[in-house]
């Protein structure tokens, strides 16, 4: 910034930044940004194992499978996931069960991302000809060699993309832990901006992190697919 | 004791007056995507139609934009929310959830109105200039009727997901349903049922949406 325009400035903000705290707190923001990807990572992987059995279940299961699935799915993606958290984290205390705030994050993340996942894989299995299963059939295969050397990897494939944007979409949504009291990067940014009183540094901080991760998401997945892809 | 003062209960269950209660915060939450829904497609549409003009426009703002989809909302909410004061404009908490996420949406819906303008074959936009259209005109008959049926299943997916996101604003104080059920939760001590209801409250919100939504897609399909 030029030093002409310091004063005017000074006329119009009538506040210091200091940013020495952040540099101090660097280090716990990156220890609590692995956090976040542990936490995000964990629910993709538990997300996509329930969301293909949703999807499944929603296509081929029997009319109860088919409820179950449908309630799950829209449940997931008519709420808002702020509201999920705080079901987990406080309404199951109607049943005796306490989370606690990494379990809140993990279930109630695991949750959003298998209900959002399952509509991805149900348009990926009716994106797949049934002529594919057959043929797999002709050759021998059984129904299920078929549906899961044949179909899946079509599927998957096919999904892979939507894929990208959930984990993206659970790294952002993991920061609603700072909510319910787990010291992911924004519960940490908080904790941190609430003791040193520093909250637009910290959270600017905070939200460069935030980007960059995203960004090196998105990179991963694309080199991931570069090599998964490229037959 | 007097009977008046054993009817004085500090502690409530849930009753029937809470129900008007949530009704009226639903309001709220409807009133604030609404009005960052329009204003930020409009404003979306706009940045959606510049960045797929030229590449240099589509890289400085595109990169801008980017930004707002790669922060989490909250973080987001959090940092304008303490950035108004510091150039001397504090804003309440509506007027800030507001301003956030007409710019979140603006972000989603651009994206979306780009694939729209791309989804419009070439050769129909040069036919219609052909045929002796302006540009604008062109814009107006023919990209944004063809463009808005190709993606509008993708806006009513950013629609819906302003809606639900709108519970962040609660974190600043801006009182709508989430918000709303914290206050009953703090008062009833059930926060089980209440819950349950202030889901139901946004399903009926957003799943009447998306229903029409896909509706509309199957009957334009066929037009």
């Amino acid at each position: 910034m030029p030093s002409t325009l310091a004063p005017l400035l000074v006329l119009i903000m009538d506040y210091n930044f200091h940013w020495r705290p952040v540099w101090r707190a660097l280090p716990d923001l990156l220890d609590a940004a692995l956090i976040t990807l542990e936490v995000a990572l964990l629910s993709m992987v538990i997300g996509i194992v329930i969301g293909m059995v949703l999807a499944i279940m929603r296509l081929y299961g029997n009319i109860a499978m088919r409820g179950f699935a449908s309630v799950w799915i829209e449940a997931a993606r008519n709420t808002p996931a702020l509201l999920q958290f705080f079901f987990f984290g406080f309404g199951l205390g109607a049943f005796d069960l306490h989370l606690s705030p990494y379990m809140i994050v993990l279930v109630g993340l695991s949750f959003n991302n298998a209900g959002y996942l399952a509509e991805n894989f149900r348009g990926g299995f009716q994106a797949i000809p049934v002529t594919q299963f057959n043929a797999a059939r002709c050759l021998g295969m059984t129904s299920s060699q078929a549906f899961i050397r044949i179909v899946i990897p079509q599927v998957f494939k096919l999904v892979y993309h939507p894929m990208t944007n959930q984990m993206v979409w659970a790294v952002l949504i993991s920061s609603l832990g700072m909510l319910v009291g787990f010291r992911e990067l924004a519960g940490e940014t908080q904790f941190m901006a609430s003791n040193t009183f520093r909250l637009f540094e910290f959270f600017l901080a905070a939200a460069v992190i935030y980007y960059l991760i995203v960004k090196i998401i998105l990179l991963v997945f694309y080199l991931i697919s570069r090599r998964l892809f490229n037959y | 004791m007097s009977e008046a003062a054993a009817q004085i209960q500090f502690f409530t269950s849930f009753q029937a007056s809470d129900l008007k209660y949530l009704a009226e915060a639903a309001g709220n939450t409807l009133l604030i995507s609404v009005i960052a829904i329009s204003i930020g497609s409009v404003l979306g549409t706009l940045f959606g139609w510049a960045l797929s003009v030229s590449k240099l426009v589509a890289f400085s703002l595109g990169s801008i934009l980017d930004v707002f989809r790669s922060v989490p909302l909250i973080i987001q909410l959090l940092l304008f929310y303490n950035f108004f004061p510091i150039i001397g404009f504090p804003l309440d908490p509506f007027e800030a959830g507001v301003v956030v996420l007409i710019f979140y949406t603006s972000a989603l819906v651009a994206q979306v109105a780009r694939g729209g303008i791309e989804a419009v074959p070439d050769s129909l936009r040069r036919a219609s200039r052909s045929l002796g259209m302006t540009y604008w005109q062109e814009m107006r008959y023919v990209v944004f009727p063809v463009g808005t049926r190709a993606v509008l299943p993708s806006w009513a997916g950013v629609a819906l997901g302003v809606l639900k996101d709108s519970a962040l604003v609660s974190v600043l104080g801006y009182v709508e349903l989430l918000r709303a059920s914290q206050i009953l939760i703090t008062r009833t001590q059930e926060p089980f049922i209440i819950l349950a209801i202030v889901g139901a409250f946004y399903f009926a919100l957003s799943y009447p949406i998306a229903k029409v939504t896909d509706r509309l897609e199957k009957r334009w399909q066929y037009d």
